[in-house]
């Protein structure tokens, strides 16, 4: 006797249940196909080209009528399932009842839409079926159509191109810190990035979406940062998840989705479930090739032959066209694991392979994926690739050669990047030098072309491309790299990030071909400096690449407690202050305060999590931080000058505080401590500081490159200014000309010591229009930068880093 | 719900903590570090570097590892084991992520 099969839900996984069943044993059922949406099943996978038009529906569907007909199934489509009689086997629908002896549920997942205001406006769509693409379609006609998609992941970005290909204006946005960040690590993402934003999508990460605005259609989003982008239609591409409320009606059991065993029964044995809404041995699966491998097993379950689902190691393509990326396996890193990385700066192309026992556990490529599937039979087969090690990044074409160019990222900048930003050389006019003139030593180069004949930071750079236009005709000497992760020394990089724009770590990374592929504890603050004091507008400040005093604004001590120091400006201090200083010294029960030999006070031995009310006191009472933990202004040390000393020439206390005023909370390469003495006697001790200016008659002596540390050294005057404004314009040039191109965690007089004291005056002296440059620079930055830290610490998340995660004390120890 | 998770204790959501950092969990034998890596991975660890007691919640995360705020000891968040040259391990406890939510096992609380 023939028995009845109802499946429920037309997707992928049960079409190919279908075509499985009937190849097998096309009399065993009679099926009846119920689906929710008006029509039978056609290929999910498919739903982006048709959105950017390179499909169309009828290209995907993959039943027709015909087939169906052909193998006597009852379709229902456009008939939701509403109840499923497990007593009686029935289903129940709104056309009636329909008996079942078997069932097979395959109703797939739905898409998660964030809980914002605004979530249930016009123009909020999922992209999920065909009626979705049919909507974003209406909105790609409208004049100059703007579309938000609000996730960076496979679905999201997918969206995102066929939108722009339509024509509409896209932004992404996405909450982590790259795309994909579940298939792809922060050099892939910052190169796929880049392909998108090359075609005209703006990606915007870390964004956090505050609300839906508009009044009753969609008009634009909100971010909590305050950014608004205008929107016409607004994707939501979060995720998805399990479509499983049928089966919880029914009392089948659910774990995240419907769980089934290996041969894709469910908690009732004459209930089968396969596809999105599944869930086997606690893994969900939303990629097609583990769920035609469910839809094999379960037609053979029907057929009462044993069958087993077992999970296969998956691999993820993107299908946007020209962005072509692969990821397989396990990436995440490990002290059991190593990996292999290969850059190629100039193509854009990344591989990453992740490597544990002598076996490829886990793959990332982007820009060159053609290995992949050779890449992915390794990670399957589990094979030794001992042998082959050496060249496996190469992939199967490749039979033994010579190792990796170091010079390749040089060789790969274009002509006309700046290798000498002194005096404005590019790399093209150092080649033309070389080959024209014929041209073999640094000598020669610097008198033709004056490249690194100033202040000589770039000098590696002209050396390497001495070396890599003239092959073996030029022997590079060895310069000490930044760290293990590049044969860059800072003055490289630094040159290298200006020159090529690189305005991100991941951009950084890949451009310089990063031998790791996200960096260390050395070189990461030293590139998290560089790129914010680079690109103030561009970069964003990554606290966790910071020591811990920067991330906490404040001093760690042995013991793990902090130090508190209120900024006290130029020294000066009032009653009302002390006093605050005082009660939070009680409030808190600081074992220690002291005065600092930066005039000003300082609370020691505060706990971390005391740090955040602690400053809100100080707030309160007017104070600020006075960054006595940063790379970047200390203090500026005065006297009491010409209020009060009989010997006073200026008004050295004034402008201490003003210079203090100015330049707080500017990062620099190491930290910069200033002093204004109001005469000669010099009782400030300015001629020791990084900046020191002593006060005379005839007006201001500024002295630089001071230091009373591990060396102690005598500041050199750079010029006497006529005016305190005239004063403060010089001291300002010297300190952007020195966060422009020192390296970091250099002094300044560490690094006058290299470029010269005559070019650091020629620039911030002598030439007025280079002065005032640097000034506008440093000014633009500081209305970026200069903010109260701990006020932004007192409230929002920030403040979490003071907090514990969790406080367990209570809990009985079981 | 799934009875593995009544056993472990929740701390928290994932999100919580920042990706390449470190939070603070305090427990009747004092504090652990709870890190979560680039890649998601968390890991939970005595807050104490072995060399002298430094506070590793608050070091600099890369990869798989931390680097000690007081003297730049790097320890293993896999191990709890010290870089060579330098010597000493610190003791880490088994943690894992369910549904956006960070489980301790609650073997870290005794000693």
């Amino acid at each position: 006797m023939t028995e009845k099969l109802v499946v429920i839900g037309a997707g992928m996984a049960s079409g190919r249940a279908l075509e499985h069943l009937f190849e097998t044993d096309p009399g065993a059922y009679e099926v009846t196909l119920f689906n929710g949406e008006p029509r039978g099943n056609y290929n999910r996978l498919m739903l982006s080209p048709v959105l950017s038009g390179e499909k169309s529906y009828e290209e995907i569907v993959t039943h027709d009528d015909a087939w169906y007909a052909e193998n006597r199934v009852t379709t229902r489509f456009g008939e939701a399932v509403t109840k499923i009689d497990r007593e009686r086997k029935v289903v129940v629908s709104k056309g009636g009842e329909t008996p079942y002896d078997k069932l097979l549920i395959a109703t797939g997942s739905y898409p998660f839409i964030l809980p914002l205001p605004g979530k249930d406006l016009d123009g909020v769509i999922a992209f999920r079926d065909i009626d979705d693409v049919g909507r974003m379609l209406g909105a790609a006609e409208l004049p100059e159509a703007k579309a938000v998609v609000i996730g960076g992941g496979l679905l999201g970005l997918e969206a995102a191109a066929g939108l722009r290909l339509r024509g509409m204006e896209v932004t992404v946005l996405h909450v982590m810190g790259h795309l994909m960040e579940r298939q792809l690590d922060p050099s892939a993402g910052y190169l796929l990035a880049k392909d998108l934003e090359r075609r005209g999508i703006r990606v915007h990460c870390k964004a956090q979406t505050k609300a839906i605005l508009g009044q009753n259609r969609v008009e634009g989003v909100l971010l909590e940062d305050g950014t608004v982008y205008e929107a016409d239609i607004v994707v939501m591409a979060v995720g998805i998840r399990p479509e499983t409320r049928l089966a919880r009606d029914a009392g089948i059991e659910i774990e995240r989705g419907i769980t089934v065993d290996d041969a894709m029964r469910t908690s009732d044995p004459d209930i089968l479930a396969i596809g999105e809404c599944v869930e086997h041995r606690g893994m969900l699966y939303g990629l097609v090739a583990p769920l035609y491998d469910q839809a094999k097993v379960v037609a053979r379950t029907l057929l009462a032959d044993e069958a087993v689902f077992l999970p296969v190691e998956l691999s993820t393509k993107l299908k946007v066209t020209g962005c072509d990326l692969f990821s397989a396996g396990d990436f995440s890193e490990g002290p059991d694991r190593e990996e292999i990385v290969f850059r190629d700066a100039a193509r854009g192309v990344y591989k990453r392979l992740v490597l544990k026992d002598n076996t490829i556990i886990g793959a990332v490529m982007y820009g060159d994926t053609a290995d992949g599937s050779w890449f992915l039979s390794k990670i399957k087969a589990k094979e030794d690739i001992a042998a082959e090690r050496d060249t496996l990044i190469f992939g199967p074409a490749y039979a033994g050669g010579a190792a990796l160019d170091p010079m390749a990222a040089v060789a790969a900048l274009p002509d006309e990047a700046e290798i000498c930003g002194c005096n404005g050389v590019c790399k093209g006019k150092i080649v033309q030098a070389i080959t024209g003139s014929g041209l073999s030593t640094l000598e020669e180069v610097r008198s033709a072309t004056k490249a690194s004949s100033s202040c000589g930071q770039c000098t590696g750079l002209v050396e390497q491309v001495l070396a890599s236009t003239l092959g073996d005709g030029f022997q590079l000497p060895t310069a000490k790299p930044v760290c293990k992760c590049t044969d860059f020394t800072h003055e490289d990089v630094r040159r290298l990030i200006k020159a090529g724009e690189l305005k991100s770590m991941p951009a950084v990374w890949q451009e310089l071909g990063w031998k790791t592929s996200c960096g260390c504890h050395v070189c990461r603050p030293a590139l998290n400096f560089y790129l914010l004091a680079d690109w103030p507008d561009d970069y964003v400040d990554d606290a966790q690449s910071r020591f811990i005093n920067e991330r906490a604004h404040a001093n760690i001590q042995k013991d793990g407690t902090f130090s508190v120091m209120p900024r006290m400006w130029g020294g000066v201090t009032t009653a009302a202050e002390l006093r605050a200083i005082a009660d939070a010294a009680d409030k808190f029960d600081v074992p220690m305060v002291k005065v600092t030999g930066g005039q000003r006070i300082d609370l020691l031995g505060v706990k971390k999590e005391d740090l955040p009310e602690m400053w809100a006191d100080l707030n309160a009472a007017g104070m600020v931080s006075g960054h006595a933990y940063t790379k970047g202004l200390r203090t500026v040390k005065t006297c009491v000058g010409t209020d009060f000393c009989r010997f006073g020439t200026q008004d050295s206390t004034g402008l201490g505080i003003r210079l203090e005023k100015r330049l707080w909370g500017s990062w620099t390469p190491h930290k910069v401590k200033m002093a204004v003495s109001g005469c000669p006697r010099n009782c400030a001790e300015a001629t020791c500081k990084d900046v020191g200016i002593v006060c005379t008659d005839a007006g201001f002596n500024i002295g630089v490159g001071g230091a009373a540390g591990l060396d102690l050294k005598q500041t050199e005057v750079i010029h006497t200014a006529r005016t305190e404004e005239e004063a403060m314009d010089v001291t300002v040039a010297f300190v952007q000309l020195y966060r422009e191109n020192a390296k970091y965690l250099d002094r300044p007089y560490r690094w006058i010591e290299k470029v010269g004291l005559d070019w650091v005056k020629s620039l911030v002296v002598d030439d007025l229009q280079s002065r005032m440059a640097l000034v506008a620079r440093f000014d633009h930055s500081q209305s970026i930068y200069q903010k109260d830290p701990w006020a932004e610490r007192v409230e929002g998340e920030k403040r979490r880093e003071f907090e514990p995660l969790a406080d367990l004390r209570l809990k009985a120890a079981e | 719900m799934n009875a593995m998770t009544d056993d472990w204790l929740d701390i928290g959501a994932l999100t919580d903590i920042p990706a390449r950092g470190g939070r603070v969990v305090k427990t009747p034998r004092g504090c652990l570090a709870v890190f979560r890596a680039a890649d998601d991975t968390v890991f939970a660890l005595d807050d104490r570097c072995p060399h002298k007691g430094g506070p590793l919640s608050d070091g600099i995360v890369h990869g798989h590892n931390v680097t000690c705020p007081l003297h730049s000891l790097v320890i293993s968040l896999e191990t709890g084991a010290a870089a060579n040259p330098e010597e000493g391990r610190v003791r880490t406890h088994q943690v894992r992520v369910a549904e956006g939510r960070v489980l301790l096992d609650p073997a870290a609380l005794r000693s």
